[in-house]
């Protein structure tokens, strides 16, 4: 009873609760990057060095007023950052923070399940997340965010067909879809899959910036085109769920990244004896510096890159992205095969 | 205990509310999406058999027909498409080109 | 018991959105209860044990296809409702008849299945590997292989087909 309800859902209330404070904290850290690769010291006012900056956008979001387009449709404009929310935080379901630890006396895994086609899951999951930002721009019943709203989920679908490939290279290496496994291939083969697939991690790495709309491909919710994008008519607390939804997916590819590219929970070289003092460290505190690593990298990116243009990020999805994509499946293939026989 | 015969009597009743979809309305889109009911009934009618013989064949033959769909469905919006650009309608009474 | 109720929920939701999906008059909220009934189909097809078959229904179906859907009636958004309730081009009364029609047959069908004995299944060959995915990998790539390809194929001719019928200009 206890380890079949209680413990999953006291994993499941950590993790949500965690996600959305890193979610709030996101924003601060992201001021505060920018700001010091432009020389200057971000948000400095609110608490010491700025910390208490979330507390005080919340508060303001939170009691600013709820304005809805008269002529929008009412039940898909309020559902719409609800959609947009929700699959970012059920990827964490699969996400392994770490193996088996003992804790309070009873084996308890550092992850809330561990589906056998937990990478398919993902992928699935992260595609029902292209209706919030549809269904966002559709429902506001104004031009501007419908044009938007269509560039986006464009720009989203095309994406998605490069890192479900290169994810599917991955699945090769590992030789199974459960997140886990993937995590204990890396340890069995004693090196990280980043090392080997470098194409996949790049492709992947630039596919999860154009699938959470971030820098440099962050035309269709840029402020100076088409006037704020897709959420130009949500306001108050609905404005900032398409926010925190944003921030919370690129916490999740930074987690799936992390799993599949990085080695998950594993400590830099798993195998090398000597190395053993950096055992100390527990296993999911090295899961969240590698995650740490890609946010900071998500942000350091926006900070440097100019944006691109439409039918130029149109053009890298499909005409570079996805060729490349194919042919590091193709080659890993055809190395798998060598090597095995 | 459920039998596969409620899973069949799941899918004959999912059938016909797409059978009637395609019937009644006068929507070509509607029309289209009913359609695509009616192979979800078909597909749970083999993952049922396919639980029930413990052979992974059905889940195999349900696959196909997902991939039939997506073929079926793109090649069908685009001629949607290529009517309303024409005609600017998607009542399937007025797409009535060639009768005689 | 917990199966029976995972069942009759899941069952009634399916036929639920089923229902809406032809009987809304809006076509968007049509689009988004086939989306909703698409995530229950794929929550049934869990607890039948087929969970890839349920991941696939929603990558592909929910969305992919959807999707589409979705940017087409998006594109096509007319001033007017392109059909009315009162429209006497819609033979309701003539579709509620033949679906009784087919219901009936299908009713007769299974009857008939059900009435003689049991025919036994063949015995499946066991397969090499365990586990629904490699299991249905199994099958696609040695027994279905051929299905598999011209599957391929007719996916391609889709997206050529699908890409020149939508274009503008040739």
């Amino acid at each position: 009873m206890i380890d079949s309800f209680v413990i999953p859902v006291l994993k499941i209330a950590i993790v949500l609760n965690a996600t959305l404070v890193a979610v709030t904290y996101m924003v601060l850290l992201e001021r505060k990057v920018i700001a010091w690769a432009q020389s200057r010291l971000g948000p400095m006012r609110v608490g010491p060095y700025g910390i208490l900056q979330p507390v005080a956008d919340a508060v303001k979001l939170m009691i600013k007023e709820d304005i809805t387009p008269s002529r929008a449709d009412k039940w898909v404009f309020t559902a719409a950052p609800i959609i947009a929310m929700v699959p970012a935080l059920i990827i964490y379901a699969v996400i392994p923070f770490g193996p088996e630890v003992s804790l309070f006396g009873r084996q308890v895994t550092l992850y809330i399940t561990d589906i056998n086609v937990g990478l398919l899951y993902v992928v699935s999951v992260a595609s029902v997340g292209v209706y919030g930002i549809i269904l966002a721009g559709y429902s506001s019943n104004s031009k501007y965010p419908l044009l938007a709203s269509l560039r986006a989920s464009a720009q989203l679908i095309s994406y998605e067909v490069a890192v479900t490939l290169t994810l599917v290279s991955v699945i090769l290496m590992a030789g199974s879809l459960s997140m886990v496994s993937i995590v204990r291939a890396q340890e069995m083969s004693h090196v990280w899959f980043g090392f080997v697939q470098p194409i996949a991690f790049v492709i992947f790495f630039v596919g999860g910036l154009a699938e959470t709309n971030r820098s440099p491909f962050d035309l269709p919710e840029a402020e100076q085109e088409l006037t704020g994008g897709f959420h130009t008519e949500y306001s108050g607390m609905r404005f900032a769920l398409f926010f925190l939804a944003e921030y919370a997916n690129m916490i999740v590819v930074s987690s799936v990244a992390t799993t599949l590219f990085l080695g998950g929970w594993l400590r830099p070289f798993p195998n090398v004896a000597a190395l053993g003092f950096l055992d100390i460290v527990p296993s999911w505190t090295w899961f969240l510096i590698k995650s740490f690593v890609f946010l900071y990298v998500f942000i350091w990116v926006r900070a440097t890159l100019p944006r691109y243009r439409y039918d130029q990020l149109m053009r890298i999805g499909w005409k570079l992205l996805i060729p490349l994509a194919i042919a590091n499946l193709v080659v890993t293939g055809i190395v798998k095969v060598i090597l095995a026989s | 205990m459920i039998t596969p015969a409620h899973y069949m009597i799941l899918s004959a009743a999912l059938f016909i509310i797409g059978v009637i979809g395609v019937m009644v309305r006068r929507n070509i889109i509607i029309i289209f999406m009913s359609i695509e009911l009616i192979l979800n009934a078909v597909n749970i009618n083999l993952v049922a058999f396919s639980n029930q013989l413990q052979h992974v064949v059905g889940q195999v033959f349900a696959v196909f027909v997902i991939a039939v769909a997506a073929a079926e469905a793109a090649v069908g919006l685009g001629i949607i498409l290529a009517f309303y650009r024409n005609k600017e309608t998607v009542n399937i009474d007025e797409m009535n080109l060639l009768r005689w | 018991m917990g199966e029976a109720i995972a069942f009759y929920t899941i069952s009634a939701f399916i036929l639920l959105f089923a229902v809406l999906v032809v009987s809304t008059r809006d076509t968007v909220h049509s689009v988004l209860f086939l989306v909703l009934d698409f995530l229950f189909v794929a929550a049934l097809y869990v607890l039948l044990g087929a969970e890839f078959l349920a991941a696939i229904q929603v990558l592909v179906y929910a969305g992919g296809i959807v999707v589409l859907y979705l940017f087409v009636v998006m594109l096509v958004n007319l001033k007017r409702p392109p059909e009315a309730h009162q429209d006497p081009h819609r033979r309701t009364k003539v579709g509620f008849g033949l679906s009784a029609a087919v219901l009936v047959e299908l009713a007769a069908i299974v009857a008939y299945g059900y009435a003689g004995p049991a025919p036994t299944p063949p015995a499946a060959a066991a397969l090499p590997v365990t586990g629904n995915t490699e299991q249905v990998g199994w099958l696609l790539y040695t027994s279905y292989l051929i299905p598999f390809e011209i599957a391929s194929m007719l996916l391609l001719v889709a997206m050529i087909g699908a890409i020149v019928l939508a274009k503008r200009e040739l």
